[in-house]
C-alpha cells in the first residue's frame, strides 16, 4: 500500500483527505466544544437564541463581565466537593493498578511458561471470564457484600476491580512473556537458582515495557469504571464517574449543569495527558493481542 | 514448569478471579431462584374529625425478623424467570394468541421489559459492530494511503472517544443533541423544524444511541487495522499490481484477506463489549425509549429497594446470552488446540 504519492490517482488521495478530516472532526470537535463551553455560563452553552452565543460568550459577557468564567469548576471542586471524588479515584486507580499488576505479572509468567494443557483452560477461562458483563458480577456480591459489611469501602472496589482486571492482564502478560526467551531464565535455573529467583534476578529486569502498557490498560479500566463504583461504593466514598453521574440529578437547577460539564472536563484532562504521553504504549497494547492472535 | 511452581505463581492471580468472578456468578444463580422476603406491612385505621383515614407502614421489626429467618427469601424456582418482568411466558403465550398478525405479536411483545430490552441489545449490538469495523477499516485504509506526517496527529485524535468512559462520551454527546446545544438546534435549522428533538421519539433515541457506539467503538477497530496494514506483504501487492488488479482488487483480494484474522479478532471483542451496552443510556438519559438488559439489572439493583432475585435473573440470562455470542469461538479455539497437540 506503501506507494509514492505521484502514483495514486489525485481522485483517490482527495477521498481519503476527506475521509480523514471528516473522522478527525467527528472524533475531536465534541471535545473541544465541551473544553471550550465549560468557562461559559449554561445561557451561551446551550443557547436558546444562537449556538454562536458559545463562541463569543454573549450571556457569559452579560452575566460575569468576562468572557471566560470558572463558575462551574468552581462550582464542582469546591462547592460540590469534586476533590473529594478525584481523590478516591486516585486511591482506587493506584491500588488496582499495583495489585493487578503483581498478580498478573506472577501468573502471566507462569502461564507462558507452563507448557501443560491445564494452562490452556485457565486463558480459556480467562477468556470467558472476560466476556461476563460486569454489571452481572455486581448482582452477585451485593448481597453478601451488605451481609458482611464489606459494603461501601473503597477497599471492596479496589480488590474488585483488581479481579474484573485480571483476566485481561493474565492474557497481556502471557504473551508478552512468551516474547521473553525461554533459555533467558532457563540458563539461570541451570546455573542454580530457584524458579522464583530466576524470576526476580533475570525477568523481572527485562519485563518492564509490557509491565507499563499492561498497566496503562489496568489504570484506565480503574479510572473509567461507573458500574462497579456506583453500586458497591457509599457517598462518601464515590469516585469520580458516579459523582458525575450523581450530578445529573441536580441539572434541573440553573447553573447545575455546568458542574457536570466542568467535571467531566476535569476527569477527561488526565486522560488527554495520557495519550500524549503514552499513545506509542497505548496502540501496541491494543494490537499486541490481535498481531499475534 | 513444575505443578507446584506453577499453582504458586497462579495463585493470586486465581483466587481473584475464583472469589469476585465465579463465586459472584454462582451467588447470582442462587438469588435468582429466591424471591426477597416480602415487607409487613400494617394497616392502621385514624379516626378524627374528618372521617378515618387508613395508613399502611411498614412494621420494621417484622420484616428485619422475617429477613433474618430467611435471609434469601422464598424459594421460588424458576418463577422469578417466567414472570413478568423477564421472560414472561404467560404474557407471551396470550399474545400470540390474541395477535391476529405476526406485527401486532411483535408490537405486543415489545411492550414487555425484558424483551424491549433484549431486541435494543440485540439491535444495538448488530448494527454497531459491522459499521464501526467498516469505517474503522475505511479510515486505516485512508490514513495509510496518506503522507506519514499526518498519521500520528490522526491516531491520537481517534483514541480520545474510545479511551474515555462511556459516560462522559455519551455526556458530552447529550449535551450537544440537546435542542439548545449546538447540533441539536443545527439540525433544527437545517430540517426547518423548531419542535425537532432527538430525544423525544424512541426510534431517534435508539439512532442516537447506535451512532454514538459507532462513534466510540470505531477507534479500536481503525487501530487494529492500520497496525495490520503495515505488515501487509509487499510482494503480494505488487505481483498483483503486475497482473494487473486494480486498486479495489488488490483491497478486496490481497488486504482483506491478510486483515481477516483482526477481523474476526476485533469483531469478538466489539460484539462482547456491545451485548453489554448500558452506560450511554445512563448518559443519554435514554432508560424511557430504549433499555438494554444491563441496564435493566442497574435499574433493579439500584431502586429505593433493590430487586436482588430479578436482577439475578436477568443477570443469568445475559450470561447465557454471552454464551451463546462466544460459543463459535470456543469451539473453534478448542478444535484449533486439538489440531495442534495431535
Amino acid at each position: 500500500m506503501d506507494q509514492s504519492p505521484g502514483r495514486s490517482p489525485r481522485m483517490l488521495a482527495a477521498l481519503s483527505m476527506t475521509l480523514v478530516a471528516l473522522w478527525v472532526l467527528v472524533a475531536a470537535f465534541p471535545f473541544l466544544w465541551t473544553l471550550w463551553g465549560s468557562f461559559k455560563v449554561q445561557a451561551d452553552f446551550f443557547s436558546m437564541a444562537n449556538w454562536r452565543n458559545a463562541l463569543w460568550g454573549t450571556q457569559t459577557m452579560a452575566e460575569t463581565g468576562a468572557r471566560f468564567t470558572g463558575a462551574g469548576y468552581y462550582g464542582a471542586w469546591v462547592e460540590q466537593a469534586f476533590w473529594r471524588s478525584a481523590l478516591n479515584t486516585g486511591i482506587v486507580v493506584v491500588f488496582t493498578v499495583i495489585i493487578s499488576l503483581t498478580f498478573g505479572t506472577l501468573g502471566g509468567y507462569a502461564l507462558a511458561r507452563s507448557g501443560h494443557r491445564y494452562a490452556f483452560w485457565l486463558l480459556m477461562l480467562a477468556l470467558v471470564f472476560r466476556a461476563m458483563p460486569h454489571i452481572t458480577l455486581v448482582s452477585g456480591y451485593l448481597l453478601p457484600f451488605f451481609a458482611w459489611n464489606l459494603w461501601g469501602h473503597l477497599g471492596t472496589a479496589v480488590i474488585v476491580l483488581v479481579a474484573i482486571n485480571q483476566p485481561f492482564t493474565l492474557w497481556m502478560l502471557h504473551s508478552f512473556f512468551l516474547n521473553i526467551p525461554k533459555d533467558l531464565d532457563e540458563s539461570a535455573m541451570v546455573d542454580g537458582c530457584t524458579r522464583m529467583q530466576a524470576f526476580r534476578h533475570v525477568i523481572v529486569p527485562v519485563m518492564w515495557p509490557g509491565v507499563i502498557t499492561t498497566g496503562l490498560f489496568s489504570f484506565l479500566l480503574a479510572y473509567n469504571d461507573f458500574t462497579v463504583t456506583a453500586l458497591l461504593l457509599s457517598q462518601h466514598n464515590q469516585t469520580m464517574i458516579p459523582k458525575i453521574a450523581s450530578f445529573l440529578g441536580s441539572t434541573q437547577v440553573e447553573g447545575k449543569v455546568m458542574y457536570a460539564v466542568a467535571a467531566v472536563v476535569s476527569a477527561t484532562a488526565p486522560l488527554f495527558v495520557l495519550i500524549l504521553f503514552f499513545q506509542r504504549q497505548i496502540v501496541s497494547g491494543l494490537t499486541a493481542g490481535a498481531v499475534k492472535g | 514448569m513444575k505443578h507446584r511452581t506453577f499453582f504458586w505463581f497462579i495463585l493470586p492471580s486465581l483466587s481473584a478471579m475464583v472469589l469476585f468472578i465465579a463465586l459472584p456468578i454462582v451467588s447470582v444463580l442462587i438469588q435468582s431462584v429466591f424471591v426477597a422476603p416480602s415487607q409487613v406491612l400494617v394497616t392502621t385505621q385514624s379516626c378524627g374529625p374528618f372521617g378515618c383515614t387508613e395508613t399502611t407502614t411498614v412494621d420494621a421489626a417484622a420484616t428485619a425478623k422475617a429477613a433474618e429467618a430467611h435471609p434469601l427469601g422464598r424459594f421460588n424456582g424458576l418463577g422469578t424467570y417466567l414472570d413478568r418482568a423477564h421472560l414472561a411466558t404467560a404474557e407471551v403465550a396470550q399474545a400470540w394468541h390474541d395477535s391476529p398478525t405476526l406485527g401486532a405479536f411483535v408490537r405486543a411483545l415489545m411492550t414487555l421489559p425484558f424483551y424491549s430490552a433484549l431486541a435494543f441489545t440485540l439491535t444495538y449490538t448488530f448494527a454497531v459492530t459491522p459499521v464501526a469495523l467498516l469505517l474503522g477499516l475505511a479510515v486505516a485504509l485512508a490514513v495509510n494511503a496518506l503522507p506519514r506526517a499526518i498519521r500520528g496527529p490522526t491516531i491520537f485524535v481517534s483514541l480520545l472517544p474510545m479511551i474515555v468512559t462511556p459516560l462522559i462520551g455519551s455526556l458530552i454527546l447529550f449535551w450537544m443533541i440537546d435542542a439548545r446545544g449546538i447540533i441539536g438546534a443545527t439540525l433544527q435549522w437545517l430540517l426547518n423544524d423548531p419542535g425537532l428533538s432527538l430525544k423525544a421519539s424512541p426510534a431517534l433515541t435508539w439512532l442516537t444511541l447506535i451512532l454514538y457506539g459507532i462513534w466510540q467503538q470505531a477507534p479500536f477497530a481503525f487501530i487494529v487495522f492500520y497496525a495490520g496494514l503495515q505488515t501487509v506483504p509487499h510482494e503480494t501487492l505488487e505481483a498483483a499490481m503486475v497482473d494487473g488488479a486494480s486498486r479495489w482488487e488488490r483491497v478486496r483480494y490481497v488486504v482483506v484477506p491478510h486483515l481477516a484474522p483482526l477481523i474476526v479478532f476485533v469483531a469478538l471483542i466489539e460484539l462482547m463489549d456491545n451485548f453489554r451496552v448500558f452506560e450511554p443510556i445512563v448518559g443519554f438519559s435514554a432508560e424511557a425509549s430504549a433499555t438494554s438488559l444491563s441496564y435493566a439489572i442497574y435499574s433493579d439493583l439500584s431502586g429505593e429497594v433493590p430487586r436482588f432475585g430479578s436482577a439475578a435473573a436477568t443477570s443469568i440470562l445475559t450470561v447465557i446470552g454471552v454464551a451463546i455470542l462466544l460459543a463459535p469461538v470456543l469451539v473453534r479455539t478448542w478444535r484449533d488446540f486439538n489440531r495442534k497437540v495431535v
